[in-house]
């Protein structure tokens, strides 16, 4: 594990991603489109679990599709040059970053959206970006880690997406819970809790890809 | 004969716990009544799932550390029979609800815990069915059901303890704590335990043999 090189990765994936920008369009579109089309459907959304529903369902599958993104830039020639130069720790731990950054900002613009389209109805706006900072890390980590397995298996988004859901349950649950309460305003002590489930939920996911990682990388 | 007789012994004390189970007296409990003898199949059942989803992902990680495919073909046949087990835990969980909580299925975290559990477990093996190659489809499953497992583990041990539940066990419900389970059910509920942990083995054993045999007669391969 070489911080330099983790840099590096990092930056790689910015590069890759600012020079071809496929993978944030695309993803800015679909947000776009699924809050239109929630808009047309419910034009104001005023029952406040109806609104946190939705925005997590669109948030689940906007995540889904930016992270089973993550290995269709690697090439052949290039995953086997990244194979000897760094070691696979260093790239899954790059491409977790990568992706919860990305998916921060997906989660942040799904919120601006459904704030000018169907209306915002979060009370305490403190808590609900707490949460949304960690979902992100923590779908990023068990979506990256799927993402790889499905490319190796073959690759399909159906895949992909077969294998994460079940496993987001988890995380998305919590963070559905937690995110009703911050809409309802209810006090930090009482969210608190919840947020620390989070946070260990996190822990174990993170670290179960970073460990599971390189018997994925060794082929 | 002499290896068998775990079988035979698993065969009697299931036996047992069925007679002894439906007419030994039990406790009367409010609410619960008399469906309070589904303890003895549905609990043991569920104990078995999770000692063989145990047995599993032992094998998978012993895999990832020896690339020998028999641990492979341990690793999916355990959790074969465990999902038949999660199945029959769920059917006879369902058949206690309906006659206690007077709905076949109800919003509840560890009904939607062990719901979650069985879609889990079925992506494992659509994506053992989406990989040709062997040593490929050991190794990316072996992942694959290593992550599984300790997210089965949340769900069904730390996410119920968090919300409160209908089940017995949570919220005040009787279960079989301490206070709630006299000497005459323990008497067949842990018998109940091991015998059906025996079950599960003696099926995953034969499946694995097929297993072993299919792999020597048809791809002559020795494992």
């Amino acid at each position: 594990m070489n911080f330099t090189h983790f840099i590096l990765l990092l930056k790689k994936e910015f590069d890759i991603e600012f020079r071809q920008k496929t993978a944030l369009n695309g993803i800015v579109l679909f947000v776009l489109s699924t809050v239109f089309v929630s808009y047309l459907a419910f034009q104001n959304i005023i029952a406040p679990h109806v609104w946190n529903a939705l925005f997590w369902v669109i948030l689940l599958f906007g995540a889904i599709i930016t992270a089973s993104k993550s290995f269709l830039n690697e090439q052949k020639g290039r995953m086997l040059y990244n194979y000897f130069v760094y070691s696979p720790r260093e790239v899954i731990l790059s491409k977790i970053f990568y992706n919860s950054i990305l998916l921060t900002a997906v989660s942040f613009l799904t919120l601006f959206l459904f704030s000018v389209f169907i209306g915002n109805v979060v009370q305490s706006l403190g808590t609900f970006s707490l949460v949304l900072f960690l979902t992100s890390f923590g779908f990023s980590s068990i979506l990256t880690l799927m993402a790889g397995i499905s490319i190796k298996a073959g690759g399909s988004f159906t895949l992909t997406a077969i294998l994460s859901f079940p496993l987001t349950f988890p995380l998305l649950l919590v963070a559905i819970k937690v995110s009703k309460l911050a809409i309802d305003g209810i006090a930090f002590s009482v969210c608190i809790q919840y947020l620390l489930v989070l946070l260990l939920l996190n822990t174990i996911v993170s670290v179960l890809s970073y460990v599971l990682f390189p018997y994925l990388w060794h082929d | 004969m002499a290896k068998n007789w775990w079988k035979i012994l698993a065969v009697l004390i299931v036996i047992y716990t069925i007679i002894a189970g439906f007419l030994l007296p039990v406790p009367r409990l409010d609410i619960l009544n008399e469906t309070i003898r589904n303890l003895y199949f549905h609990v043991p059942i569920w104990f078995a799932m999770l000692f063989l989803m145990g047995v599993s992902v032992y094998q998978s990680i012993m895999y990832l550390g020896s690339n020998k495919i028999k641990k492979d073909i341990i690793a999916v046949e355990t959790a074969n029979v465990g999902i038949v087990f999660s199945v029959l835990g769920i059917l006879t969980g369902m058949l206690w609800a309906r006659y206690t909580w007077g709905t076949w299925w109800t919003t509840d975290t560890k009904l939607n815990g062990v719901a979650i559990t069985f879609l889990i477990y079925t992506a494992y093996f659509i994506l053992r069915s989406s990989i040709e190659d062997e040593q490929k489809k050991a190794r990316i499953s072996a992942i694959y059901n290593i992550f599984a497992f300790v997210m089965m583990i949340v769900f069904v041990m730390i996410l119920p303890r968090m919300s409160a539940s209908l089940h017995p066990g949570n919220g005040g419900n009787p279960a079989f704590g301490k206070f709630d389970l006299d000497n005459t059910m323990r008497m067949v509920f842990y018998p109940a335990c091991i015998a059906w942990i025996m079950i599960g083995c003696w099926v995953a054993q034969l499946r694995v043999r097929m297993g072993i045999l299919t792999k020597k007669i048809i791809y002559d391969e020795t494992v």
